[in-house]
């Protein structure tokens, strides 16, 4: 028998010493909240590959057909497709760990576990509509006549700091909302100007050359760049050029970065707090 | 001495009431110097107590003394502000019953999702749930939704995951309070079967006749504070009384007394002369002069031997009585006997207890009284146990050695 003392005045942590259980915990909310999603819909799970299908039926009718919105920019529906699919992914998952720890009260006031545990799941369902959406995304580039490359085996590359990304904001709005019921509407605003201050509906040399730079700042301009660059047309410039090389690169690196630190520290910082302020 | 199960150490917990809450930027924006000033409630003030392995230990208290707020830093929801608590072992806490059950999902999924979140791995979740669905009873309804489940059986698939979890301490909230009668019984035996079973539980409850029957040892809390802590007869003793004075002194306050208070109890032989003192085995009855100060409706009178460290050997109501009035008027006296025919009270001294309920449901109690009266049983048997029952001895040898098996 398992005989470990453990004190537990110092509350619920954040993230625990049990990553085992905190990976379980989350992956398993997440598959349920995945799972319950289409529920009584007649579609059912199909639903997530529809999705896409019509974003990119509407996308492609509005931008291509009504106004020629891509221009000259090669490949722009699928481009266009690819970019929603990761800024949606983006918005999706940090719209929904806002309020997570508040809907799921019932969970934090009455167990004890990682409280990690419920943003992670929020951003781990996105993560399963973003794996089912990349398919369709794929499927279309091929059939628009995109030659693959190597390069497509770096998706991950782009993947990885996004979600790790999405993960530290995440933790962050969900720990301040608890605290400040604000967050929300604040939080809506600012993703529709982020939508329009990131490159999606438009390429980053679109834009007047002399705020490029600038808008490489954010983070997800500078992976959506990256992506372009990558997987749709290896002929426009990685972010890195596109940036203007070393040393602003370091700038969306240290952003990028400092989201995840300051989302890890202040949800670290609340997580003993969070039963009793909700 | 082992190390104890459980380690508490001058835990202190306060929660800050606001006066006005500073909730929203606007407010932090518009009025950064003002500190939000507020009421410290000290919820808990200096906890001091241990629980061995293998002990059922009793948390009571009435709503407000501080009983959840303690639960909730046991099973490590809340943080202290100071002071230590030490657990050995793996602890699950049972707060409510189902937590994070989903009302879409099959019985099979809600089980792993609970027991994940209780701290059992997914697998061994999956491994346990044959054993789970057969304790809940609910066999053919494994595959379906929850939703579709009569909220017995919710409570009996919530219940059975606990039973499984297989902690070492156990933190139990309340949980009995739902369930039919069968399952109820089901649940106590699953408690005296955790008991035998060394599991260390702490259990929080109203209900008194629960800690005096599981309990090793209980501990009652008042008002953040430890009140008293020791035997369960003593602490549930302690409870009744202070709930009872606290509720009387409360409708003093209201109305200048209670609708109805018991004049006089006695005890009696069979023929009504009061008697301080009954031979053992002869019939005796027990009697209660009652006295209504405002009309009380479907009037009951209770009256209970007990021993002197409080428990209850006998207890009757004058529900059935023919002379009983279906309504007491104010100023109208009631007397009450009960006659018992065959006592078989030990010999010993037994008090006498009486309580004043109204209503068809015999659950409002107007007034009570414990220790009113008291009376000797004297005879042969001495005083070892509450029942003295007529008996004699036989005795047989016989030889120890048996045939060799073949």
């Amino acid at each position: 028998m398992s005989t470990v003392a453990t004190d537990l005045s110092a509350g619920p942590s954040a993230f625990s010493r049990d990553w085992r259980r905190l990976s379980s915990l989350s992956w398993l909310l997440a598959r349920t909240k995945f799972r319950i999603a289409y529920f009584n819909s007649v579609l059912g799970p199909l639903w997530s590959v529809m999705r896409p299908l019509m974003l990119f039926a509407v996308l492609y009718v509005v931008f291509t057909q009504i106004v020629d919105f891509g221009g000259d920019i090669p490949n722009y529906p699928v481009l266009l497709l690819m970019n929603m699919v990761l800024f949606t992914f983006f918005t999706e998952a940090t719209g929904q760990a806002v309020g997570s720890l508040v809907e799921n009260e019932g969970l934090v006031r009455k167990m004890f576990f990682p409280r990690a545990a419920i943003p992670f799941s929020t951003v781990l369902t996105s993560c399963l509509n973003l794996g089912v959406n990349l398919v369709v995304v794929f499927a279309f580039v091929l059939a628009y006549g995109v030659d693959p490359t190597w390069t497509w085996l770096l998706l991950p590359l782009i993947l990885a700091p996004l979600i790790l990304f999405t993960t530290g904001v995440g933790m962050l709005l969900s720990a301040l909302y608890v605290r400040y019921r604000d967050i929300s509407p604040i939080w809506s605003v600012a993703s529709t100007m982020l939508f329009y201050g990131t490159p999606v509906l438009y390429v980053v040399s679109t834009a007047p050359e002399r705020f490029q730079r600038y808008l490489l700042f954010n983070p997800i301009a500078a992976l959506l760049e990256q992506a372009r660059h990558w997987i749709i047309d290896p002929t426009a410039p990685g972010t890195f050029e596109a940036i203007g090389g070393w040393p602003w690169i370091l700038v969306p690196v240290a952003i990028w970065l400092g989201a995840i630190v300051v989302g890890t520290w202040v949800f670290n910082r609340e997580a003993p707090w969070i039963a009793e302020r909700l | 001495m082992p190390d104890p199960a459980v380690h508490i150490r001058d835990l202190h917990k306060t929660f800050l009431i606001p006066h006005q809450r500073v909730s929203t930027i606007k407010e932090r924006v518009l009025h950064p110097l003002r500190r939000s000033t507020h009421d410290a409630l000290h919820v808990l003030d200096g906890i001091d107590f241990e629980v061995a392995p293998g002990e059922f230990f009793g948390i009571v208290g009435r709503n407000g003394s501080g009983k959840s707020t303690l639960l909730k830093c046991l099973a490590g929801i809340y943080k202290a502000d100071s002071g230590e608590i030490v657990v050995r072992g793996r602890l699950a806490p049972f707060i409510e019953l189902g937590v994070g059950f989903n009302f879409e999902l099959t019985a099979r999924e809600n089980v792993v999702l609970n027991a994940v979140l209780m701290g059992v791995n997914p697998r061994q979740a999956r491994e346990r749930f044959d054993h789970i669905v057969e304790f809940a009873e609910l066999g053919e309804f494994v595959d379906l939704k929850l939703k579709n489940y009569s909220s017995g059986m919710q409570v009996r698939l919530a219940f059975a995951v606990m039973v499984e979890s297989d902690a070492d301490v156990m933190l139990i909230d309340e949980v009995l309070a739902v369930g039919d009668a069968a399952f109820q019984q089901k649940c106590l035996d699953v408690f005296y079967r955790l008991r035998e079973a060394g599991k260390t539980i702490l259990l929080v409850t109203h209900d008194m006749s629960m800690v005096e029957r599981f309990c090793h040892r209980a501990l009652m809390l008042r008002d953040g504070s430890i009140e008293l802590m020791g035997d369960p007869a003593t602490v549930g003793r302690r409870y009744l009384q202070v709930n009872f004075a606290e509720t009387i002194g409360l409708e003093f306050e209201r109305i200048d007394a209670p609708a109805a208070s018991v004049r006089e109890v006695w005890f009696s032989d069979a023929e009504g002369r009061r008697v301080d003192s009954v031979p053992h085995g002869q019939p005796f009855a027990v009697n209660a002069l009652i006295e209504a100060h405002e009309p009380v409706s479907h009037p009951l009178v209770e009256l209970w031997i007990s021993d002197r460290d409080g428990r209850r050997a006998f207890a009757a109501t004058s529900s059935g009585g023919a002379d009983v009035p279906p309504t007491l008027d104010a100023g109208q006296t009631l007397e009450v006997g009960i006659v018992l025919e065959e006592p078989r009270l030990a010999s010993d001294r037994w008090y006498l207890g009486c309580a004043i309920k109204r209503g068809s449901a015999g659950v409002d109690i107007v007034t009570l009284v414990e220790r009113a009266a008291d009376v000797l049983i004297y005879g042969s048997h001495p005083p070892q146990a509450p029942m003295g029952t007529p008996f004699h001895v036989r005795a047989a040898t016989g030889s120890a050695q048996r045939d060799p098996v073949a």
